[in-house]
């Protein structure tokens, strides 16, 4: 396999990512699958929207991404490099190579030191209320990153370049010495992404980064996102449950259920021929702004809750709630399989 | 006479303040509107336009710190606003009910679902306790609880979260009350189950025949739940109407920018047009138009003066000094172009 041709193409590649926590029940512990064994990769300056309900899962991906988490099993590449390798090795179709024993056949593992790669992958968190810390100035909240990181030669330097990434996020300069309550929610969703923007990374995760704020102020944040990455050529992981917003401002769109990778398409594509069962509820599900659409539109209403992660269906975990749900998908998960185009579809009957 | 038994519930000229420690907060100014019974009304605004604290000023149940200061609020041509608390409680709950944002906090969590839900049978009506049983299974079935008696014995914490809308909807309406208020009532859930909700709230109102009131910032929910909407901002109506009016003829600048800033099918590629600016302080009210600080199309009259409801079509008004444009210039004799 040229792998080193593949790793050019992508700036982020995850493979086979699998992120447990443990849960105590009594005298045992049990693991719950947050993530369990996804793959996906994002291209430089892209912007890939990850979407599904609370508990899928989406949220973890982000932050094992960052190795805020340490992943239980997988692989991860950044920029050519491998930041995270378990070891596990897996062969064409997915399957994991296994000894005549069924142990794993483990290759090197690889476990990085990431403080220099925090320079170029910075998240932006959903809570602009929670995410600064109110007893610093705005000055120093965006200063921080260039302080961890030693970025600037003295105090003059480290003051121009935090009112030049106060002016790139729409800030005013006089703004810098208040602190984060003296300013509404979109104000500080800019201070936030202007304290990601400092080290000049060249990937950011957007974890529900306008969920928590007004219609009116959820159209600025999304332009601005979208105006940087024109400027400086940044990718997003954009991890949002307002599917129009993700549809909006995403290249292409990735859909999670139960930790599992259901769907990964291009967003047009996605929203105009969704395949996984769960996609099409999912996006039927969503109210559109428009009486006359809403009226002859038909929601596929899905039944029932989302399953415990605890107690999660063997096979496609999606099955329970499936109309098309067979035997085979009781008994094996589906890997995600490519239908044109990099549209790729984790389902065994559509 | 006959206008006002038209109409189940009627709001006039509403006011509402808070009194807060940097000064009185004015929540609403000004609110009126007439509910038919069995349609559904959609309160619609970004936090702060003071749609919440409307339902809530209808319910009276504000904080300690919020005072009704003007305007009426009839049932059924009676003004409640002058009611005392005994006749509110029969109000509540038996009349109108009200569901809230989030299921998680909005039910007593050292109570079992079956104790709350009996509590309101018992205080409503002259049903013994085993009637109340029978009565609270009844409507967690309606609901579509499934194994409704062995939820009776259950609590809050050992639902989901679209159950526990469900056991609030079900508490809501277990008196069949003839007014629904829903403050945003499936702003907290996820889609899939958001779309449950909202197909079993038309659902009851059908079979129930109540009046619903749709308090919401998502102009989705609104679009598909709602005979007739009005939008406010900054504690006032700027505009109602029915939905096709408020979506395909929008008349007040607010409502337009506030349509042009959400993603729709057809602008998917394109830029979204946000509003400018930032959301409105109320302890600093424009004397005028309170959209007028960030409106883009704003004269000079939208500073001094606070415009009335123009009449823009059939049932459907907007206050906005754009309407009466011509009128206004002619009068200013285009002094306003500089």
């Amino acid at each position: 396999m040229s792998s080193e041709k593949k790793n050019n193409d992508y700036l982020l590649e995850v493979e086979h990512l699998k992120q447990y926590f443990p849960v105590h029940q009594g005298f045992s512990t049990i693991p719950l699958k947050a993530v369990d064994d996804i793959s996906f990769a994002i291209r430089p300056g892209e912007t890939l929207g990850l979407v599904g309900e609370s508990g899928c899962g989406k949220t973890t991906v982000g932050r094992t991404l960052l190795r805020l988490y340490q992943p239980t099993a997988g692989k991860i590449t950044f920029d050519g490099k491998v930041l995270f390798d378990s070891g596990e090795q897996y062969d064409e179709n997915g399957k994991m190579i296994v000894d005549a024993n069924g142990k794993p056949v483990m290759g090197k593992k690889v476990d990085v030191n990431m403080m220099p790669y925090r320079k170029e992958m910075q998240m932006v968190f959903q809570d602009p209320y929670s995410s600064l810390n109110p007893r610093m100035t705005v000055e120093d909240i965006i200063g921080e990153p260039l302080d961890v990181h030693k970025l600037y030669r003295n105090r003059k330097e480290r003051r121009e370049k935090i009112l030049d990434l106060m002016e790139l996020v729409g800030l005013n300069a006089e703004h810098a010495m208040r602190y984060a309550h003296e300013f509404s929610g979109g104000q500080r969703q800019r201070i936030g992404i202007a304290r990601a923007l400092a080290v000049n990374p060249k990937f950011i995760v957007c974890d529900e980064a306008v969920s928590a704020l007004d219609v009116s102020i959820q159209a600025q944040v999304v332009n601005m996102f979208e105006e940087l990455q024109e400027k400086l050529g940044v990718a997003y992981l954009f991890i949002a449950h307002d599917l129009l917003v993700v549809h909006h401002i995403s290249d292409r769109i990735a859909v999670m259920y139960l930790g599992k990778m259901m769907e990964i398409a291009d967003a047009d594509e996605l929203n105009a021929n969704p395949i996984h069962p769960y996609t099409l509820s999912l996006l039927s599900a969503v109210p559109i702004p428009d009486p006359e659409t809403a009226r002859k539109s038909h929601r596929i209403v899905l039944e029932g809750d989302v399953p415990s992660p605890l107690k999660m269906p063997t096979g496609c975990p999606f099955r329970t709630r499936c109309k098309y749900a067979t035997e085979k998908c009781g008994q094996e998960m589906p890997q995600l399989t490519d239908r044109g185009n990099g549209h790729m579809v984790a389902c065994w009957n559509k | 006479m006959s206008e006002e038994n038209k109409y189940i519930l009627q709001v006039k000229d509403l006011h509402t303040s808070f009194a807060t420690d940097a000064g009185e907060v004015r929540a609403v100014n000004g609110v009126s509107f007439n509910l038919e019974p069995g349609k559904t009304l959609g309160i619609v605004g970004e936090s702060g336009s003071g749609k919440s604290v409307t339902s809530y000023s209808i319910m009276q149940i504000l904080a300690e710190t919020g005072k009704i200061t003007g305007g009426e609020v009839l049932y059924r041509g009676e003004d409640i606003s002058k009611w005392n608390e005994k006749q509110m409680q029969k109000f509540r709950g038996e009349k109108c009910s009200i569901i809230f944002q989030d299921p998680m906090t909005s039910l007593n969590p050292v109570f079992t679902i079956g104790n709350q839900l009996m509590e309101a049978i018992l205080l409503h009506t002259d049903k013994d306790k085993k009637q109340a049983r029978e009565r609270a299974i009844e409507m967690l079935t309606l609901v579509g609880v499934n194994e409704p008696e062995s939820r009776l014995k259950q609590y809050p914490h050992e639902l989901s979260g679209g159950m526990r809308q469900r056991v609030m909807i079900a508490m809501a309406l277990v008196c069949e009350p003839d007014i629904l208020i829903a403050d945003e009532p499936t702003t907290a859930l996820d889609v899939t189950i958001q779309a449950q909700i909202l197909e079993l709230m038309q659902d009851l109102q059908k079979k129930l025949g109540m009046a619903i009131i749709m308090v919401t910032h998502d102009l989705g929910v609104i679009a598909s739940m709602c005979d007739e909407i009005i939008v406010m901002y900054g504690g006032r109506v700027c505009e109602r109407g029915t939905a096709d009016a408020i979506f395909y003829h929008p008349a007040h600048e607010y409502t337009k920018g506030l349509l042009r800033s959400i993603p729709k099918a057809d602008n998917m590629n394109e830029k979204l047009i946000p509003i400018g600016g930032t959301p409105i302080n109320l302890l600093q009210m424009p004397e005028g138009c309170a959209f007028c600080p960030r409106c883009e199309s704003a004269m000079k009259i939208c500073l001094k003066q606070q415009p009335a409801e123009f009449r823009v079509g059939e049932d459907h008004l907007a206050s906005c000094w754009m309407n009466v444009k011509e009128i206004y210039e002619a009068q200013e004799g285009g002094s306003n172009e500089q």
